[in-house]
């Protein structure tokens, strides 16, 4: 039982980077089609960029929070000024490719600048050691992530169906045509979106950087995890993408620990039962797939 | 293709001409007995991937220091003057270590080569080392095959292997009272290998494997794996994990706690550049073998200076070791005469060295396993640490005889 409640926190942990950044590669889907491949190379840069504030500005975590994600936002907005908004009325198989090219880039940078094998990071004591719950000792660090995350996909929740900017942006996610027909002017919208969806990818990032190893292949393998969560959870769809991302996380954390061998193929085998029983995903809609 | 020719008549020409004046020159230069009139010397490694900073165009610079350092000492006595090095990328992957083997051996000339870490890029260029009778030093890798029924006539293993990673960790660790392992290794090649290296050496020291987990690699989600070894309550875990893998097994081992529960944490393959990335926290209490530490005595520091100067950064042991081996090479060619690649492995065989990087060491002609004196290495607490990559404290010395595995158990035949 001990055993469950465990894996149980570690999976909905490691679920918290996969929704986080999930989220933000289904907005940035929803308003501009793009699918972004460069999300991994933006989930590494968050991480990179709160290592080096830490060890150049001894920003700490809490700090780091904030500023990285600032600071994704203002590079995802460059990124998407001076490149992304090119190609969006072409195929989207262009920008895919776009993306593509750039994380290359990125990754390359990163290694030219800090090698490979990796950066140090230290997390505010604070967070150091051990939470007893129904006397099993949980790392604080995973419980904070875990609530940290939730709080954020709350809010972003709350901001898409309780606020004007979120009914805008959803009407131009979903009926972009008839958003435009009533006014909307969709296009105003779609470079903060993609900033945005950066800066969560940055913010799963800085979270990440305390226990996961911090190199420039860290977003690598996360991006094909990531299309999982997303195909998983419905192209496009908010909601989908935060139960999508803790599903993953916990079936992974759950195959790792009773079959060990086949923990990454699980969430592919989840993945292709998902698209039989449902093509547009969990919560996707046939017309958005 | 007229080009071509071209550009080969040219080259054709001045080295003609270039022999017709070694020979009229000086007395020190036997161009005869060098093919080409020059000693290329390739390093063939990982120069952008994973294993970049361990080894990677720094082993380069330490091939240059070992060609500077025998010029100095033979100055006009060498036996040739015009020492090139060639590097290449192999990306870690057997099929372009393949093609880029060749390509240096056939295209640029190069008389021996260097490095080559990952196991199967490095049985590849053995291969290809065979086929071409040319030289092959290997240091990156850390396959025991090499010196097994993969060995070869021209292919030599410099640094360390699966036994003396897993003999030196897995039977002291033991001995000293970590009776109960539970091994997590990266399911392929490597992992593998070093679990039953592992489980061997813990068995015969008295100790037991109580079980061992596959895991995916490469993966940067650890934490249920090391729940469910430690749920056992063994006293000691075993990483196979390497690089980038290993740090997220260290990040979560102690996210989780487990040294506070009395469970160990043991490293089956680790490099300094490992701790440097980490920061020497995260590893503190750690026990791993080391084929070599830059910080070990005078003679190393030395040494790590004079590497520093050129770099910026410590060396690894990958990096004396390149040094160590073209040095050598270079003295066997020396004491040759040529560099007929049959005439400088029997200068090779059997010699014993001692330089900046083997102690007692010998270049066995049995199986062409270069042994010497391993370590047995505890990364430091933090407070200990003096200086930037003061990292390490040698707690034992492994005689070179016992550090490998003895000629007789290899399968090799030549």
């Amino acid at each position: 039982m001990s055993d469950v409640l465990q894996y149980t926190v570690q999976g909905l942990a490691a679920g918290s980077f996969y929704a986080l950044a999930a989220l933000g590669l289904a907005i940035i889907f929803g308003v501009l089609g793009v699918v972004n491949f460069a999300h991994g190379a933006f989930y590494m840069l968050g991480a990179v960029t709160a290592a080096v504030l830490l060890d150049t500005t001894e920003i700490g975590l809490w700090w780091a929070l904030l500023v990285v994600p600032l600071l994704l936002f203002g590079f995802g907005v460059v990124v998407e000024r001076l490149l992304v908004q090119w190609l969006l009325r072409l195929d989207p198989l262009y920008n895919f490719l776009l993306t593509f090219g750039l994380t290359l880039l990125l990754v390359d940078l990163v290694k030219r600048k800090y090698g490979v094998s990796g950066l140090p990071y230290e997390r505010p004591e604070v967070l150091d050691g051990r939470f007893e719950l129904l006397g099993v000792g949980l790392p604080k660090y995973q419980l904070f992530v875990l609530i940290f995350s939730i709080a954020v996909c709350l809010v972003v929740w709350l901001v898409m169906t309780r606020t004007r900017i979120g009914m805008i942006v959803r009407a131009s996610t979903e009926r972009p045509e008839l958003a435009r027909a009533l006014g909307i002017n969709v296009g105003r919208w779609v470079t903060p979106v993609f900033g945005f969806g950066v800066a969560l990818a940055g913010l799963a990032g800085v979270l990440a950087a305390p226990f996961r190893a911090i190199t420039a292949d860290m977003g690598n393998d996360f991006i094909i995890i990531l299309f999982a969560v997303v195909v998983i959870g419905g192209l496009g769809s908010i909601v989908g993408a935060v139960v999508g991302g803790f599903l993953v996380g916990l079936v992974e954390a759950f195959g790792q620990a009773y079959a060990p061998t086949y923990a990454q193929i699980l969430i592919f085998v989840l993945m292709a039962a998902v698209v039989l029983v449902r093509p547009a995903g969990l919560f996707g809609r046939e017309e958005t797939a | 293709m007229n080009h071509k020719k071209f550009a080969a008549g040219t080259v054709a020409l001045a080295s003609g001409a270039l022999f017709l004046t070694a020979c009229g020159g000086g007395p020190s230069s036997s161009g005869g007995d060098f093919t080409d009139d020059k000693i290329v010397l390739a390093v063939l490694n990982d120069q952008s991937g994973i294993y970049k900073d361990l080894s990677g165009p720094n082993s380069v610079k330490a091939v240059e220091m070992a060609v500077a350092d025998f010029k100095k000492k033979y100055g006009d006595d060498a036996v040739v003057d015009d020492i090139e090095i060639e590097s290449a990328d192999h990306q870690n992957e057997p099929d372009i270590a393949n093609t880029k083997a060749q390509e240096l051996y056939d295209r640029k000339g190069a008389d021996v080569i260097l490095d080559v870490p990952t196991s199967s890029a490095a049985l590849a260029v053995a291969n290809q080392a065979k086929t071409k009778k040319k030289l092959f030093i290997d240091i990156g890798a850390a396959t025991t095959e090499l010196t097994g029924a993969q060995c070869n006539k021209y292919t030599f293993h410099w640094a360390y292997d699966t036994y003396m990673l897993a003999n030196g960790t897995g039977t002291s660790v033991t001995e000293g009272g970590a009776k109960n392992w539970e091994l997590v290794y990266p399911d392929y090649e490597f992992g593998q290998d070093m679990t039953d290296q592992f489980s061997a050496a813990i068995e015969k020291a008295g100790g037991s494997v109580d079980g061992t987990i596959a895991t995916p690699f490469p993966n940067d989600n650890f934490a249920t794996f090391l729940t469910k070894a430690a749920s056992g309550e063994p006293d000691v875990i075993g990483t196979m994990q390497a690089g980038g893998d290993l740090i997220n097994v260290v990040k979560q081992y102690n996210e989780a706690g487990l040294r506070d529960r009395g469970i160990d944490l043991a490293v089956g393959l680790m490099f300094i550049t490992d701790i440097h990335s980490l920061g020497v926290e995260q590893f503190a209490g750690t026990t791993f073998t080391d084929a070599w530490y830059w910080n070990m005595d005078e003679e190393a520091r030395a040494w790590a200076d004079r590497f520093t100067e050129e770099t910026d950064t410590r060396p690894s042991f990958a990096h004396a070791a390149n040094y160590s081996a073209a040095l050598q090479y270079l003295e066997a060619v020396q004491a040759a005469g040529t560099d007929n690649a049959d005439k400088v492995v029997d200068q090779l065989e059997g010699k014993k060295v001692d330089d900046v990087f083997l102690r007692n060491g010998e270049i066995r002609a049995e199986d062409h396993r270069v042994i010497h004196d391993a370590y047995l290495a505890k990364v430091k607490d933090a407070d200990d640490v003096k200086e930037e990559w003061d990292y390490e404290e040698i707690v034992a010395t492994i005689p070179a005889e016992e550090a490998f595995r003895p000629a007789e158990d290899s399968d090799c035949s030549m």
